[in-house]
């Protein structure tokens, strides 16, 4: 392997056609061959030499990445007039055109409009340098402070969770080291002395500092406290700090112990206020909650479909937490669901179980459905669909028939509605248009009718939400004037075009609007996908919706480009939401960055659709510029627009 | 070999410039140069370093290959009007008078050829005419190549074997070395590195492109992985013109392979080339490989492992046999004055008893002198100022309040983080009483900030000092401006990115050593450049200031160390042998020492006093980025970017054991105060504190180790790693324990 790789440095030498397009550049018509090679092994040779001396000014300079300044200085070593004004944004600052034979390289020059560099905002100053002291180490423990890594990675806790017995990665050791070296010597050897020996689970400690306690107390006194400003606060820590892992069985069992006596007590604000702590876990992105599910779930299911969470079941608005916790229910489902726990079906079948039961109290019932709607459309379509008309006539029999109770009444019209909120956008997929309002009473009895009406409701709503994006897009994007880059080159109607480069300034203000503070970690960095595409593909692409989930930043959007049949779209996702799926990177502690990292990629498609109708195989031409050199550059795959309408959003 | 020596010896001359550094000994430096060089004939263990073949053969001018090394080193004197230098030079050497005639009419082209080769020599050749008048004459034989007096260097490689030939030896060896018994065939392993890199530059030399390649194709694959490094840069070259500049290659060339091998295993290896009638590698062996024969039973795999990795091979065993006075100075002057203070201080508290004994025996530790110590005015150092004495009080004090550590007792690590670097942090230092820290940064710019509440202040200017009371008490206080006070303060002067930076030991000065050359001399009262000294035309590495103040070294891209005083623009002394860049510097405890790691992958421990090398330290695979003295001066650590520090014993000049654990560069190493632990840092965002205690008790220092320099390694690392603080994303480059132990890191976030 390591032969084969030195064989090839060996033999990289510059093409010589890069020669002859180099000698051209500079007027020398006709170069032969044989100088092409002899002037191509001599360059190569050079630009080795000055790679490995830029390389030391690398490691002098601390860093692990190149920069152009380091050449320069590897040039300076030389005696070479080192190179000037080099500052591209782009990735490549030349175009490529071909025609007749010819291959021709060439440097975009496009005319600027002076006022719209006048207008463009002035970058932010880039903050000076500052000196920030905070502790390592206390005697020989690491304290857990936002500006210390959290004591075990998100991955780390779930390879614990999920296979207990693996062996901790060498360099992820730092918890067991904090237990004692000989724990951290083991982890660290991985494969050592100690084959023979049975490895035993490490331990972890149990135990809380001062500090931790008075935090502890502290989070759970605002949690559940009066003061909804202080609650807010104490929310927003259990979301972000980093140092909770040890505290985290703690907190588990504080919800589930404040659950299990709030409901007897039909405390609604409390069970409010547990259930967002439970959200705030969740949101934490350095928590792994496998290992206290059993304790979570079930405060969580009692949430959802307890008979009674208030006093006054009439009155108080219990509905709302029963949404709330049946949200968070499918969460969690999404998140943790493994093939051998099976939560997500074991969920299903309690909820179903108890949704079937005649005896069933309707608070209890809309508690069960409101839990499998959140699941997802299969299980609406699989479970809910098909009961409708039962469901229905025992609506009927509730609204027609003699007045029993009020509050059977109020449930059954809360039922009612939540059917048909979760049913009508499930079946305007499922089912062709017309909508005919006999033929949905046919089809789901009593509920028949009002169904018609939503679908119907649903559909125009639909439409209009496209419309929509376009307008929003339209205001974000305008002012950017260097959209219309993507249209250059050949025609897309013609050929294939060649993948063009946008540019994004990074002035932009709409982009960063978080100035960084990185003692405390930062939402994780925005990323911006632009993909250009031609007309023909435009109506698949407004299938990328809006994302609805928390990821309030996501905007999704189309832009009218100045020539016609080409339609760029502008999809602008934060890292945490679900468009992580679509660009495979993780939101580890390297991207909580105080420079919120932004990504650019552009994807542009040929007009033709063929490379739209095989999703995942083509990954089409993409290029990168980021917009600072010394952030390095990152590649990134990104797949094709077909694919991204599939990811789940 | 011949030129390497022409280049040593040449810098030796240059070093003797002033060998009495407070004197000044400007003009009469031709006398200390014929003392240096009537030593180094005489005391062979001194010379072992700077002269191997003088030492070995005995005699300077003993065979003709020396005599016409001599010649050389006479014709660059000449050259450059040393005239009186030549005169002692061949009076020490013996040589005849007409023999330099002989040789004049070749010496007369030499500037010539100079020039011609400046000119022909593509713009990226680094050899200009200022580079070769400084440098070591390596140099000047690529320039001049077709030149007699250098010739020798290269002659061996002109030499028209058949190159298809090559390869059947080269594999004949190989199955030779892979059918011999098990415990000399690690030894003999040593030989295939060398001998490939030379085979193959002799095929490129030559002109056998194809050859070459294949050769290097089919070999390169069996080599160490620890001389990757170097494959890759011979693997670039493929033509005779790229030979010109490439100093790696050059070096390779010039200095010999020092292998150590026992003597059963050269038997064997020479009956084996004898019988084949092998001569094309004999000769290689020959002639550029220095075989260190040693009695006694052959080499394990590890322990050669241990050794090796650097680029030209093995230290010589006696190249560390010169006695080093590692232990401390001892403190006299100070003692009366602390103890007058103590006993003010004490009687303020109104128990005096109860500390006396205590400084008593500290001052008794103090007055025994140490047998390894050097002798007081070894070299002449600066004379305490009061301000010094103060703080030497201060130290004494703080050090009773000192923490003592241990594997149970572990260090607090408060870490300083630098926001808003954006990667342009290159080189960090606290001053000793850890009230200041300073930044070096890619933006030519020093930075100082104050970590305690007392703000950086300036001098007031002349005008205002004019006007103040001279004679009040609180002088020192009055001559600041007040309102310049602040938490930090920018120095601008460098042209080039900052890469080393020391404070002075009284806190008045601040050094950095720059990209562009220089070093610079700063003043933490007007916080202005004093002084920029320009000696390096390549960039600074790195640069540290003597404990003892006065004295600081630097250490470059031009492969050597300089030593310079303060108040001369000059340097001192120039510390040439590093085969590449010297990385790193640091000073010995005591100040007559000093260590300097390279890119090379060895380190180098130099005489202050005659400017001669000491010990070599081989083992490290990778360009060494940090060194540290333990306190007490025996031991010395060292860092590279192979992510293993090496413990070094001075005194025996022993590799003592590895610490593994990094996985990145190691930029920075401290001992703790009374060196019980050692912390790393490094890039892999790591802290790490070792059990140093436990490192040196395990060290055995039998005569027969210390005899053959053979050691074994345990692996016991991990029992030596007391801990790993992981920061969140930055890399660690600087690492300082306050007077009471407590250790202080920095670095930069590196979002």
């Amino acid at each position: 392997m390591a032969e084969e790789r030195r064989q090839k440095q060996c033999s990289v030498v510059l093409p010589t056609e890069s020669m002859k397009a180099m000698a051209e550049s500079v007027g020398v018509g006709q170069l032969q061959e044989e100088s092409c090679v002899a002037l191509s092994e001599e360059v190569s040779y050079r630009i080795k030499e000055i790679a490995q001396d830029a390389l030391k000014f690398m490691h002098h300079g601390k860093r692990r990445k190149l920069t152009t300044s380091d050449i320069d200085n590897a040039l300076k070593l030389k005696n070479v007039e080192p190179l000037f004004g080099f500052q591209s944004q782009e990735f490549i600052p030349f175009r490529f055109a071909s025609g007749g034979g010819r291959e021709l390289h060439f440097y975009e020059e496009r005319e600027v409009d002076l006022s719209d560099i006048i207008n463009t905002p002035l970058p932010r100053v880039p903050l000076d340098v500052s000196l920030k002291a905070h502790w390592l180490s206390i005697e020989g423990v690491e304290p857990s402070i936002p500006e210390n890594p959290p004591p075990a990675t998100k991955e780390q806790q779930k390879v614990e969770s999920t296979e207990p017995l693996k062996v901790v990665k060498p360099g992820q050791e730092e918890e067991a080291t904090i237990q004692g070296k000989s724990q951290g010597a083991t982890a660290a050897d991985g494969k050592g002395k100690e084959k023979g020996l049975i490895r035993l689970k490490p331990r972890s400690t149990h135990e809380l500092s001062v500090e931790q306690q008075l935090y502890y107390k502290e989070i759970t006194e605002a949690c559940v406290g009066s003061c909804e400003a202080k609650r807010a606060e104490a929310l927003q820590s259990i979301a972000t700090d980093p140092g909770l892992y040890q505290m985290l069985p703690r907190f588990s069992t504080f919800i589930s112990e404040g659950v299990r006596v709030n409901v007897v007590q039909n405390n609604l604000a409390l069970l409010i206020y547990l259930m967002r702590m439970v959200k705030a876990l969740m949101d934490n992105p350095t928590l792994y909650l496998e290992k206290y599910l059993h304790e979570l779930i079930p405060a969580v299911v009692t949430c959802i479909v307890s008979k009674q969470l208030c006093l006054r079941p009439d009155v108080d608005n219990h509905w709302a937490l029963r949404d709330f916790a049946a949200r968070l229910m499918a969460q969690s489902c999404k998140t943790f669901s493994t093939t051998t726990n099976n939560i997500q079906s074991r969920i299903t079948k309690t909820l179903t179980k108890s949704w079937l039961d005649e005896k069933t109290q309707w608070t209890t019932r809309y508690g069960c459905i409101a839990g499998l709607a959140e699941l997802g459309p299969d299980v609406i379509k699989t479970l809910i669909l098909p009961r409708l008309t039962i469901e229905g006539a025992r609506i009927k029999a509730v609204m027609d028939g003699p007045v029993v109770s009020n509050i059977d009444k109020i449930g059954a019209d809360h039922v009612q509605s939540l059917l048909l909120k979760h049913c009508a956008s499930v079946i305007a997929k499922i089912r062709p248009q017309p909508d005919n309002v006999e033929q949905y009473r046919t089809d789901y009895g009593y509920l028949g009718p009002m169904l018609c009406s939503h679908v119907m409701k649903a559909r125009t709503q639909a439409a209009l939400q496209a419309q929509q994006v376009n307008r929003t897009t339209l205001t974000i994007t305008q002012p950017r004037p260097t959209l219309s880059v993507s249209q250059s080159g050949l025609s897309g109607s013609s050929g294939p075009r060649t993948p063009s480069i946008i540019k994004v300034p990074s002035s932009l203000t709409l982009m960063s609007p978080r100035p960084g503070t990185p003692s405390q970690p930062s939402p994780p960095a925005t990323k911006y996908i632009v993909m250009a595409t031609s007309a023909g593909a435009a109506s698949t692409q407004q299938v990328i919706t809006l994302s609805s989930s928390q990821s309030a930043s996501s905007v999704t959007s189309t832009v009218p480009s100045a020539s016609s049949n080409l339609q760029p779209l502008v999809k602008l996702e934060s890292g945490s939401g679900p468009g992580l799926t679509l660009t495979q990177s993780g939101s580890g502690p390297g991207l909580t960055a105080s420079r919120p990292l932004q990504k650019y990629i552009v994807v542009s498609l040929p007009s033709s659709a063929s490379s739209s109708l095989e999703p995942k195989s083509s990954v089409l031409p993409t290029s990168i510029s980021s917009t600072q050199l010394d952030t390095g550059m990152k590649m990134e795959r990104s797949e094709s627009p077909g694919a991204s309408t599939q990811s789940p959003h | 070999m011949a030129a390497v020596q022409g280049g040593l010896v040449d810098a030796d001359n240059e070093k003797d410039i002033k060998t009495e550094p407070p004197s000044d000994g400007w003009v009469n430096n031709n006398a200390n140069d014929g003392k240096v060089l009537s030593a180094s004939p005489g005391s062979s263990a001194t010379a072992g370093s700077n002269k191997p073949a003088a030492a070995t053969t005995a005699t300077a001018a003993g065979t003709p290959e020396d005599q016409q090394t001599l010649l050389a080193v006479l014709q660059f004197l000449r050259k450059n009007n040393l005239s009186e230098s030549v005169e002692i030079l061949r009076r020490e050497a013996g040589l005849p008078e007409n023999s330099l005639e002989a040789k004049a009419g070749d010496s007369s082209g030499t500037g010539d050829a100079d020039t011609d080769a400046g000119d022909s020599s593509s713009l990226l050749s680094r050899v200009t005419v200022s580079s070769s008048a400084r440098a070591p004459s390596p140099k000047k034989a690529t320039a001049g190549e077709d030149q007699p007096d250098v010739n020798v260097v290269l002659s061996a490689y002109s030499q028209q074997g058949d190159p298809a030939l090559y390869d059947v030896y080269y594999s004949g060896l190989k199955k030779f070395i892979e059918t011999v018994l098990d415990c000399h065939r690690a030894e003999l392993s040593q030989v295939f590195y060398p001998l490939f890199v030379h085979m193959y530059l002799e095929l490129v030399y030559n002109n056998h492109e194809s050859e070459a390649k294949a050769f290097f194709g089919k070999f390169s694959g069996d080599q160490e992985c620890y001389y990757e490094d170097d494959l890759r840069i011979l693997s670039s070259l493929s033509k005779k013109e790229h030979m010109r500049g490439n100093e790696t290659l050059l070096d390779f060339r010039t200095s010999k392979f020092v292998l150590r091998i026992s003597r059963d295993s050269y038997q064997l290896l020479k009956r084996h080339l004898q019988e084949r009638q092998n001569n094309q590698i004999w000769n290689i062996i020959q002639e550029h490989l220095y075989i260190d024969i040693f009695d006694g039973i052959p080499r394990s795999k590890s322990q050669i492992d241990a050794m090796s990795g650097s680029l030209a091979g093995e230290g010589r065993r006696e190249a560390n046999k010169t006695k080093v006075y590692y232990g401390l100075l001892k403190e006299p002057e100070i003692e009366l004055p602390l103890d007058d203070e103590d006993e003010e201080a004490e009687n303020e508290e109104g128990k005096p008893k109860k500390k006396k004994p205590k400084k008593d025996s500290m001052g008794s530790k103090s007055k025994k002198q140490d047998p390894n110590a050097p002798s007081q005015t070894r070299i002449p150092l600066p004379e305490l100022k009061d301000s010094d004495k103060l703080d030497k009080i201060m130290y004494m004090k703080e050090a009773t309040k000192r923490i003592r550590l241990g594997p149970d007792n572990l260090p607090s690590i408060c870490f300083y983080t630098f926001l808003n670097a954006y990667q342009g942090l290159t080189a960090v230092d606290f001053t000793d009483d850890s009230s200041l820290i300073a930044g070096g940064f890619a933006d030519s710019t020093v930075r100082v900030w104050s970590i305690t509440p007392k703000k950086l202040r300036k001098v007031k200017s002349a005008a205002d000092l004019n006007v103040i009371d001279k004679e009040s008490d609180d002088v020192l206080e009055r001559i600041m401006d007040e309102k310049t006070a602040s938490e930090s303060k920018i120095l601008y002067g460098h042209s080039g990115p900052v890469y080393g930076i020391s404070f002075s030991p009284d806190r008045n000065y601040l050094l950095s050593s720059s990209e562009d050359g220089t070093v610079r001399l700063w003043s933490l009262l007007t916080f202005t450049c004093l002084v920029g000294y320009k000696g390096h035309n390549y960039p600074v590495w790195d640069t540290h200031f003597s404990p003892h103040g006065y004295y600081f070294v630097s250490g470059g891209h031009d492969r050597v160390a300089r030593l310079w005083a303060t108040d001369h623009y000059q340097p001192l002394r120039i510390f040439s042998g590093h085969l590449a860049d010297v990385t790193c510097t640091r000073f010995h405890p005591n100040s007559n020492y000093l260590a300097t790691g390279s890119s090379d992958r060895t380190i180098r421990l130099w005489d202050v006093l005659n400017g001669n090398c000491v010990r070599i330290f081989t083992g490290h695979k990778g360009p060494i980025h940090t060194l540290a003295f333990s306190p007490n001066g025996k031991f010395l650590a060292s860092g590279a970017t192979d992510g293993r520090v090496l413990l070094w014993d001075i005194g025996h000049g022993l590799m003592i054991t590895e610490l593994k654990g990094h996985t990145d560069t190691i930029y920075s190493l401290k001992f703790s105060r009374d060196s019980e632990i050692l912390a790393s840092g490094s890039m892999d965002n790591t802290v790490r504190l070792w059990d140093a205690t436990k490192a040196f008790d395990d060290l055995e220092t039998d005569d027969f180790t210390a005899a053959t320099g053979h050691i074994h390694l345990q692996d016991n690392s991990l029992e030596l790693l007391l801990g790993t603080y992981m920061t969140k994303s930055t890399p660690v480059i600087h690492l300082h324990f306050t007077r009471r132990n407590l250790l202080l890191a920095a670095g930069a976030y590196n979002p």
